[in-house]
């Protein structure tokens, strides 16, 4: 059985941007670790020599010519934005 | 003509070809009982307006002559698909006000093909969940009732397929990334079709796992699957992984005549603890096609026991870099924050207000396991699998098989709330049989067989060939006539 301890948990939650509160961390961590155990059953299929799937069916990525397919929809590109400022996306300091 | 809107799309066509419905009056039936059914929770942001003006656009260009199958037909779209001007949440707090400002072109090709929006359908968060419990809309509700209990309509599909089994719509647009059309289509007695991954397009679709996602028609019956498919699938230069590929005329295909055709039974699909009746529902429906005159044949699909882990990686790892867009600068919600608070506390806040518990728990054990030290552990072998699973496939389909017969799901609609207790991993095993025709990029279709001895619908699933979804519809119209199903639920609502 795959054991998450709370530091691995926190650290996941803090790579995928999610605050997680202190006191909710062991009840991740136990969750995490149901989940990481069921996928060990994939440690008893030999995999020797086996590709790993890139492309479900057999397909090239087509190419297309490196053109502008649209453009000055800015309004529309920001109609969205929690806040928009002056024609961007506006956030908080990034740089201190 | 009274009850309008329990007609299927193909009566409902031949009515408005012949002239004696419009589709304004189609249209008004299901607006009338979508109206009367907000017990169920299906339609989750109505759009009366648009159906209204669409609906006789329809009318006149029916008038006019030549007008496409779908043309003047009311349906409802999943609100993971994004319609222009029209709330596209995918059922989560974090897409909360959004208003697209393009259509899928899925949705797109509906409506150049005529057909009429009523609205925008209920999921799980993210189409993430087998029970519509994810959902920030609340429960969508089966319209099959035994006892005091509200079941649930599967997932994540779910509004679609209450929708479509209460007749509130001819038909809906499903998603299905590890079994969400089929297994609601099976909870509901209602018929829903994965394509081929690549058939549908699958740009403006709010992405889940690129790699598994396909959308899909959700049916009263398997012709109107076919016509509805037709008028989804297509090549589009804006998804790269879009098949240009001829789509050929599904309902055509649906000649009745299986003779000479071989149906694999996958012992592994036999489970241990398969309630008797499912069991006795699938040897009836080899029955059915071998009286049709189909070769019944037993086949071994040896890797499917792995099937579940290996979808339970690589669909969180595709989601969490899919779902890493979400960030409050774009789009959505944006948390309030506090005084210092800097653009990381922005993101992490933003998200943990945003992201329901199911999503949440997806996006971390896909960032887990493509992290530095387990990619390969995890990811990588996951993949591996993954190509072993294609590999059983594609060793019966050499052997001559042309469709495969598996139960649709492990039991019949479970009561709301049932779940709650059981570890995630529970809730997971209700993909066990549609899962692997995703991790296969194969067409898997769901449809009514028969009831269980509470009165429950139960369902049956073909998995066809690759790009042969002509076949296996009509493998499946086959099907669908030998068992005789009609049963509908008694209003309640």
């Amino acid at each position: 059985m795959s054991e998450i301890d709370l530091e691995t948990a926190r650290k996941v939650a803090h790579l995928a941007r999610i605050a997680v509160p202190q006191e909710n961390l062991p009840a991740l961590a136990q969750e995490l670790s149901q989940i990481l155990t069921f996928m060990e059953e994939l440690n008893e299929v030999d995999v020797e020599g086996v590709e790993p799937m890139t492309s479900v069916t057999p397909m090239r990525l087509k190419r297309r010519k490196d053109g502008v397919t649209d453009g000055d929809i800015q309004a529309r590109i920001l109609s969205n934005a929690p806040d928009a400022r002056e024609g961007f996306f506006a956030v908080p300091k990034v740089v201190e | 003509m009274s009850d309008l809107n329990k007609l299927t799309i193909a009566e409902a066509r031949d009515h408005l070809r012949s002239g004696d419905v419009t589709s304004v009056a189609l249209t008004e039936a299901c607006l009338a009982a979508i109206e009367g059914a907000g017990k169920l929770n299906a339609f989750v942001h109505h759009t009366p307006e648009i159906a209204l003006d669409r609906a006789k656009a329809a009318d006149a260009r029916i008038k006019a002559g030549d007008a496409p199958a779908m043309c003047g037909i009311p349906v409802g779209i999943k609100d993971l698909f994004c319609t222009e001007g029209v709330a596209s949440q995918a059922a989560s707090r974090i897409l909360q006000g959004f208003r697209p400002e393009y259509e899928s072109t899925v949705s797109a090709q509906l409506r150049d093909a005529g057909a009429v929006m009523l609205g925008k359908l209920n999921m799980d968060e993210f189409a993430m969940g087998s029970s519509n419990e994810t959902s920030v809309y609340g429960n969508a509700i089966n319209p099959w009732k035994i006892d005091a209990r509200d079941l649930t309509p599967g997932g994540s599909s779910g509004g679609s397929a209450a929708a479509v089994a209460a007749d509130l719509c001819l038909a809906a647009t499903g998603t299905d990334t590890g079994g969400s059309i089929r297994q609601p289509a099976a909870f509901t007695g209602t018929v829903g079709i994965k394509p081929t991954y690549g058939r549908c397009s699958r740009w403006g679709i709010v992405a889940f796992a690129s790699s598994l996602d396909q959308a899909g028609p959700m049916t009263k019956t398997v012709r109107d699957s076919a016509i509805m498919l037709q008028a989804m699938c297509g090549h589009d230069p804006k998804d790269s992984t879009s098949a240009e590929l001829p789509v050929p005329d599904f309902e055509a295909m649906l000649t009745g005549d299986i003779r000479g055709t071989k149906i694999g039974i996958p012992r592994e699909y036999r489970l241990d603890a398969m309630p008797a009746e499912i069991a006795a529902l699938w040897d009836k429906g080899a029955e059915m096609l071998r009286d049709a005159g189909a070769e019944i044949v037993d086949i071994s699909l040896p890797h499917t026991k792995y099937a579940l882990p290996a979808y339970y990686v690589i669909a969180p790892a595709e989601a969490s870099s899919n779902l890493a867009r979400y960030d409050g600068v774009r789009y959505g919600h944006r948390a309030t924050l506090g005084p210092g608070d800097g653009i990381t506390q922005m993101y992490e806040k933003t998200r943990a207000e945003g992201f329901g518990m199911e999503v949440q728990r997806r996006v971390m054990i896909g960032t887990y396991v493509l992290s530095a030290g387990f990619y390969d552990a995890y990811y990588n072998r996951a993949r591996k699998v993954r190509t072993l699973i294609k590999r059983d496939f594609e060793a019966v389909f050499a052997q001559g098989i042309d469709a495969i017969l598996t139960p649709a799901t492990p039991s019949a609609a479970f009561g709301l709330g049932e779940m709650a207790d059981a570890d995630p991993v529970e809730m997971y095993l209700n993909d066990v049989f549609t899962v692997t025709v995703n991790l296969a990029g194969l067409p898997g279709i769901a449809l009514p067989a028969g009831l269980d001895a509470k009165g429950l619908p139960l369902g049956l699933q073909l998995i066809g060939r690759p790009w042969e979804e002509g076949a296996l519809l009509n493998t499946a119209h086959v099907l669908e006539a030998a068992s005789g199903f009609v049963s509908k639920p008694e209003k309640w609502w």
